[in-house]
């Protein structure tokens, strides 16, 4: 079975100027929706707080269980629907329970006081307190720097600076995409959405070494055609792996997302979200920027 | 069949069998001869899939400095009062400084001269003096507040430790995170609640003269004569359970303090079937409390437990045996609880839950019934999308694919690595990254076959121009999951451990073991047309 032929030969090139006003169109509206919704919706892990989950074995509703809550025993509570039933529920408050009393033995013992003696399973509880909240989000940004600049050295090395810059372009836009749809979805980052980000990270480069590596080869292969036709056959020659690929590890994401559960649902949407704009952007953003190097390179030595 | 060939099979073969070896303790539990289960361990489930706790508590290390700094002045005074120095007062200020006041400079001198002599670790300050007073201040080193601070923290540590062998769990896991964090991993934790309660108590005790003549209402309004202190003393009706709390007022400064104990039991009053506390103190604890009770017969002694009195019994007579009993209308848990702290000893300094986590075992049981059905789902789907497309060398990619779900569970297993739930979706991932090596060179021997080459030779020119870009990819995926490694951490290390595993184990499999298959039907075989 053949899904692109292999005489294929579209100019991916040559639409680099829509697909750039594409991009920025996308991360303008990913933007946008975080600026609407007043910054990143961190999770508890980065800003501290505490996320009980509660399973009753009864229907009930969120309003009915900040009800009973708010204000007896937190002083807020962000109070959502977990999984697909009615019947479990995350609560989410602001408040740590660094003391030993027992915020939890508390708010248990008014859930029980509302829905029934025996009727309330504690599933799962996330504190985690200001100060490692803040060392977290440090940690989480720095090792996407880290990877960052891991990748540029290694592809530097295996190639050119060029190479490793329009690759490092590449996955910034993919981070910067997956966030903004992040917010678009007013899904929250935890630190699992940070390793998600870091498996985008290594997902996106595996596609665009793979063009890189072909146009390394096709350099040495096809001396008399242009840089860009060079770029354009290159990416055409991997197109059939690329897509392949990217169906292949669509379906197991897929998998994670529809059948992973809650816990793991939102670090499944960014490798969903990721690895759709990993594809495209190994395929139209990091080859193009080796043109946009070029052509800077070259106006260089005119200014001077 | 050629030599290279038969290597290469046994070498797979090998492989393979060593997997399935490891990991049939993980599958067959107890059935297995022991000398097996002993050779290899099961795969680690990570608390987010078999439930549990995960603490991080963090010492308070400048209260450890403080109450360094407290004993030394009262070391200071009774040296003073040995070397006949009047003095004003000795007294802790901001915290991490000691501040004695003197009549006349000569006595500040005198005073110099003595913190030099015996506490060499202290660092004289700038000399005020205010309205007739000579104030000399002192502090620590930096070097010796790093000290304390760091001996602190591995007090804690160590009494951690005390208190949960005591407790019971398996496995637990009990480590020092940075400067002053702990980290407390527990399995299996049935009562998540007694746990913080046990492990969370600073657990110093300590014995306290009750004032008995002091004014109860004034106390409550925050007028407390020097060097008393408000505490409440905590009864439990033991019918109700209900606890109720009366105000008391002791000295400040404790006669005995709980390190000079050498054991403390549960023991069961017999006339009101109640448990109580039953302490022995060392041999200079029990001299100690001979003295004590000697000269303060028929005043009250409160016995505290981290600022709450638990009874202020009336000393009748000297007690000379060295021993003493704390009762409070416990339950019994309540009592052995208090025994295990008194026994595992106090905290150096208090701790407080900077992070806590825990996962119950049925959403842990959940989590991983749903993840294994995440892995099959999708594993079936990419076999069928792949023999689909490439169909005979299909089947090649996909007999590469299982053995590397197998060897990625098997080297878990040998590495002692724990396998979680962001772990699980490594695998996931990996399951279709893994093929994309073999789609890379798929695609390079259908472009070989497609400019004429015989299946030989297409193969050959296929894997050896794809192994450049494959090390290339993988090696920067690496790169990525090193750093998630480096700074993860329980959850998303599983992850970045599955996910390193899997690269590792997938370059195995898609180049070498896809490769062996061809050669064979090439060879052995003598195919000529490949089916790809």
């Amino acid at each position: 079975m053949e899904l692109i032929k292999p005489d294929v030969n579209i100019d991916f090139v040559g639409k680099r100027r829509y697909v750039a006003v594409i991009s920025v169109v996308l991360i303008l509206v990913g933007l946008t929706a975080l600026i609407v919704r007043g910054g990143p919706n961190y999770g508890v892990d980065f800003t501290g707080g505490t996320v009980v989950q509660v399973r009753f074995d009864q229907s009930t509703d969120a309003a009915q269980i900040k009800e009973l809550l708010v204000p007896e025993i937190l002083s807020s509570a962000l109070v959502q629907r977990f999984g697909d039933g009615n019947n479990e529920f995350l609560i989410r408050a602001e408040e740590t329970d660094d003391g030993l009393q027992g915020m939890r033995i508390a708010l248990m013992q008014k859930l029980e006081q509302g829905y029934g003696e025996g009727s309330v399973e504690l599933r799962r509880v996330e504190m985690v307190g200001p100060q490692v909240g803040k060392d977290l989000r440090k940690k989480g940004l720095m090792a996407i720097m880290y990877a960052m600049v891991g990748i540029l050295l290694y592809i530097s090395w295996r190639f050119e600076l060029r190479f490793a810059v329009g690759a490092v372009v590449a996955l910034l836009h993919d981070v910067v995409l997956t966030f903004g749809a992040f917010s678009i979805f007013d899904k929250e980052i935890g630190l699992p959405v940070i390793a998600a980000f870091l498996a985008i990270i290594g997902y996106s480069l595996n596609d665009t070494i793979v063009v890189y590596d072909r146009i390394r080869e096709n350099r040495g292969r096809y001396n008399d055609k242009s840089f860009p036709e060079l770029i354009n056959r290159s990416i055409n020659e991997t197109l059939s792996r690329t897509i392949l690929t990217s169906i292949t590890t669509l379906l197991v994401v897929l998998a994670l997302f529809v059948f992973g559960g809650g816990v793991i649902h939102d670090f499944a949407f960014a490798l969903l979200i990721g690895v759709v704009v990993g594809t495209y952007s190994s395929i139209f953003i990091a080859s193009s920027m080796l043109l946009l190097w070029d052509k800077f390179q070259t106006k260089e030595p005119r200014k001077a | 069949m050629t030599n290279s060939i038969k290597m290469r099979g046994l070498l797979v073969l090998a492989c393979v069998l060593l997997a399935l070896a490891s990991l049939a303790p993980t599958v067959m539990k107890d059935r297995l001869p022991t000398w097996w289960q002993n050779a290899f361990d099961p795969i680690h489930l990570g608390l987010d899939l078999q439930g549990g706790m995960h603490l991080v508590l963090g010492v308070e290390i400048d209260k450890a400095v403080e109450s360094r700094l407290d004993s030394v002045i009262e070391e200071t005074e009774s040296l003073l009062t040995e070397q006949d120095i009047i003095f004003k007062s000795v007294d802790r200020f901001d915290g991490e400084r000691l501040k004695v006041t003197v009549y006349d400079t000569e006595a500040g001198e005198e005073v110099d001269a003595i913190m030099r002599e015996h506490f060499p670790s202290l660092e004289s300050m700038t000399i005020k003096a205010s309205s007739g007073y000579v104030e000399k201040n002192y502090r620590f080193s930096d070097k010796e507040v790093a000290q304390i601070e760091d001996f602190a923290v591995r007090q804690a540590l160590e009494t951690m430790r005390n208190r949960v062998d005591q407790f019971g769990v398996s496995e637990p896991l009990i480590q020092r995170q940075s400067d002053n964090r702990i980290l407390i991993q527990l399995p299996g934790v049935k009562d998540p609640q007694r746990a913080i309660n046990l492990l969370g108590k600073t657990a110093q005790l300590q014995f306290k003269m009750v004032v008995a003549d002091a004014d109860i209402e004034a106390a409550k309004a925050g007028n407390l004569r020097p060097g008393t202190k408000l505490l409440y003393e905590r009864n439990v009706d033991p019918r109700t359970g209900h606890v109720t709390e009366r105000p008391i007022v002791v000295t400040e400064r404790a006669s005995l303090t709980g390190d000079l104990l050498t054991g403390a039991q549960v023991r069961i009053d017999t006339r009101f079937n109640e448990p109580y506390v039953s302490i022995d103190f060392n041999a200079a604890g029990a001299k100690r409390f001979d003295q004590i009770t000697a000269a303060n017969v028929g005043q009250r002694m409160a016995i505290v437990l981290d600022d709450t009195v638990y009874s202020a019994p009336t000393i009748r007579e000297r007690i000379s045996g060295g021993s003493a009993q704390i009762s409070g209308a416990f339950t019994e848990q309540e009592a052995t609880d208090l025994a295990i702290v008194l026994r595992a000893g106090s905290l150096p300094a208090p701790v407080n839950i900077l992070e806590n986590r825990t996962v119950g075992p049925s959403l842990g049981y959940d989590s991983i019934s749903q993840g294994i059905k995440s892995v099959l789902i999708g594993a079936v789907l990419v076999i069928a999308m792949i023999l689909v497309y490439y169909r005979g060398a299909g089947l090649i990619a996909n007999t590469a694919l299982v053995l590397n779900i197998l060897f990625i569970l098997a080297l878990l297993g040998m590495f002692k690595a724990t396998l979680t739930l962001p772990g699980i979706a490594g695998i996931v991932l990996t399951v279709g990254m893994a093929i994309d090596a073999n789609v890379l060179i798929f695609e390079r021997i259908r472009e070989e076959l497609r400019n004429g080459k015989s299946a030989r030779i297409a193969i050959d020119s296929g894997y050896a121009k794809a192994f450049i870009t494959i090390v290339d990819a993988n090696i920067t995926t690496l790169i990525a999951a090193l750093v998630l490694f480096q700074f993860g951490t329980g959850p998303v290390k599983g992850f970045a451990v599955t996910l390193s595993v899997g690269i590792l184990a997938s370059m195995f499999t898609a180049i070498f073991v896809s490769r062996l298959i061809f050669d064979f039907f090439l060879d052995v075989r003598n195919v000529r047309k490949i089916s790809i």
